[in-house]
């Protein structure tokens, strides 16, 4: 286990009672404003004294209220990618990526600055001031900056939500790729869906500073009643494989022995792709459909239903490819009979999954 | 040390270089107990800090007169500190030293303020973010809150050594007005003042006074423009 958490804290009137672990790879808290995420990573980094908890990292204590342990921020090695990014304005950019390595403890194993500079992309910004450095630029140099610090894991709360769309696709790649390469565990804060589906190993749902759901992203994400950032965000993740690209423009991917059919990727072939499937993007037909435009079916068996508080309704449905959720109205679900049990296709138009839904694996 | 101007009366100089002396020293040592005091008074939240803030402004609005002979009554040879200083060979009644005390207080809350003002602007954020990065809370003050308050800093000392330049009420009180000793600048224009064709001095010293102040001020801009600058890291 890499890292458990459990919190208590109130402020004002609202409450936090959190407990969870997590594994290596990155850990989604996902989330809205005022859920409680960002509390719990302070609570972590040590910017926050709760109430009452406890937070192990690989078993080192750093904070035991019961105990009286609570060790100081410095003290934690945690890296923690802010949201506004915070660099040092009187530090160039190499300043700022040094900050951490003069108070790195002499046992940790130094970070290998070229490749996390060159793996950034930051190396002509070098000699710069923050700034001179665009929003993205930034938060690419307060990545490098928290990496370069030794730490024994990597916060990161909502680094994308300051950034326009454009910037944030291209800092996701990033955090794909420290997930993928940097062993480190990290602490991920985010309300937006599509990261979530796209970077998360493990979600931790919150909920007015409760844990609704925690598990594998693939689990929590395809929970009809695991929620947190509403309904209309629901969205369950598929993993596939990229099989070929077609002459017509369209990608044709492997999930779980179903052809899926997506407009050209930039991928080559044998590479896993994490696909987010928006639940109201999905149709559902009892039988296998025919004469119909999509090209995506997905056979499977419907799992659970959830009524929603209006006329919604939202269906989990165990596929060969992995978990789908479907938002239907109620009086679909009950004119097609729908029932935990019986088998049912799911139907996704191609053009219907966003650019920005699709991550490499 | 000749007087390098020859128009300049060998007691006016006199004058000059002990009022660069005293606003100096008084300066210098006031410095890190101005930035001191304004981290308590911007950061800290403890009892009789409103106390504290009032003592510290108390040299603004008091008469100078009042300041200089509380100043004696404190620091002269029988005062409750003046006498265990005088016993340690720090002697500071009718001396160039009490002098630089008396410019020391009256610029404190000056440089305080000013100081303080540069403190409020840092984003404590950036001093979480260093906390995070390993550092300790005086390595965080060292490599990140002080570099930024720096131009807080400079523009305290400019303002802590012009009134040091300037002080006469509460330095003549406190140290009188001896030549060579406690003749200040301002004491010195005083005096010329008072006898019969001294007028000539008089002006020569007002001239060296609006040029020592308006090169401290054109210095100050520069250094200040340029940290700013290094600061906001433009």
């Amino acid at each position: 286990m890499s890292l458990a958490v459990a919190l208590r804290h109130a402020q004002g009137a609202f409450r936090l009672d959190v407990t969870f672990e997590a594994p290596p790879g990155i850990t989604v808290l996902f989330g809205r404003s005022g859920s409680g995420k960002t509390t719990i990573v302070n609570a972590v980094a040590g910017l926050l004294r709760p109430d009452a908890g406890r937070v192990v990292l690989r078993g080192r204590t750093l904070l035991d209220t019961a105990a009286g342990i609570a060790l100081p921020p410095h003290r934690r090695r945690l890296g923690y990618i802010f949201q506004e990014g915070r660099l040092f304005p009187h530090l160039s950019v190499r300043g700022n990526l040094r900050y951490g390595r003069a108070f790195a403890p002499r046992d940790a194993r130094p970070a290998d600055e070229a490749r996390i500079v060159e793996m950034l992309g930051i190396g002509h910004l070098l000699d710069r001031r923050p700034a001179a450095l665009s929003g993205g630029e930034k938060q690419r140099v307060a990545i490098g900056r928290a990496l370069l610090s030794a730490p024994q894991m990597i916060l990161a709360d909502e680094p994308l939500a300051a950034l326009d769309e454009a910037r944030k696709a291209e800092i996701l790649p990033y955090f794909e790729r420290l997930r993928d390469e940097v062993s480190i565990p990290i602490l991920y804060v985010s309300h937006a869906a599509a990261e979530v589906a796209r970077l998360a190993t493990t979600v931790v749902a919150l909920q007015d500073g409760r844990v609704v759901g925690q598990g594998p992203a693939e689990e929590v994400l395809g929970d009809p009643m695991v929620t947190p950032a509403g309904v209309r965000a629901a969205g369950a993740m598929l993993r596939a494989q990229v099989v070929r690209h077609h002459a017509d423009g369209l990608t044709e991917l492997d999930a779980g022995g179903v052809p899926l059919f997506l407009p050209a990727l930039d991928l080559a072939p044998g590479q896993g792709v994490r696909l987010r499937i928006a639940a109201q993007d999905v149709i559902l037909s009892r039988d296998r459909p025919e004469g119909l435009s999509a090209l995506n079916i997905l056979p499977g068996r419907v799992e659970a239903l959830r009524p929603g508080a209006g006329p919604g309704m939202l269906v989990s449905l165990a596929t060969p490819a992995g978990r789908v959720l479907a938002r239907v109205t109620r009086r679909s679900a009950e004119t097609l009979a729908l029932a935990p049990g019986m088998t049912c296709h799911a139907v996704m138009k191609s053009v219907a999954i966003a650019p920005g839904d699709i991550g490499g694996n | 040390m000749d007087a390098p101007l020859d128009w300049l009366d060998a007691e006016a100089w006199q004058a000059v270089r002990l009022s660069l002396r005293v606003a100096f020293w008084a300066t210098l040592v006031s410095l890190p107990f101005g930035v001191g005091v304004a981290w308590l008074l911007a950061r800290c939240r403890f009892p009789g800090r409103q106390l504290l803030n009032g003592l510290v402004h108390l040299p603004l609005i008091l008469p100078p007169v009042v300041t200089g002979y509380l100043l004696l009554l404190g620091f002269g040879r029988q005062g409750p500190l003046g006498g265990p200083l005088a016993e340690l060979g720090i002697v500071f009644a009718f001396r160039w030293t009490g002098a630089a005390l008396a410019a020391a207080i009256m610029g404190f809350p000056l440089m305080v303020r000013a100081i303080r003002l540069s403190l409020e602007a840092v984003d404590p954020k950036l001093e979480q973010a260093a906390a995070t990065l390993g550092a300790s809370r005086s390595m965080v003050f060292v490599t990140v809150t002080l570099p930024l308050i720096l131009p807080g800093i400079l523009a305290g000392a400019i303002l802590g050594f012009a009134r040091g330049m300037g002080e006469f009420g509460a330095t003549i009180t406190f140290v009188s007005n001896i030549p060579g000793e406690t003749q200040t600048l301002p004491s010195a224009i005083y005096t010329f003042l008072q006898v019969p064709g001294g007028e000539t001095a008089a002006l020569q010293l007002v001239a060296v006074s609006v040029a020592i102040a308006m090169a401290a001020l054109l210095l100050s801009e520069w250094i200040g423009t340029r940290l700013a600058r290094r600061v906001a890291g433009a």
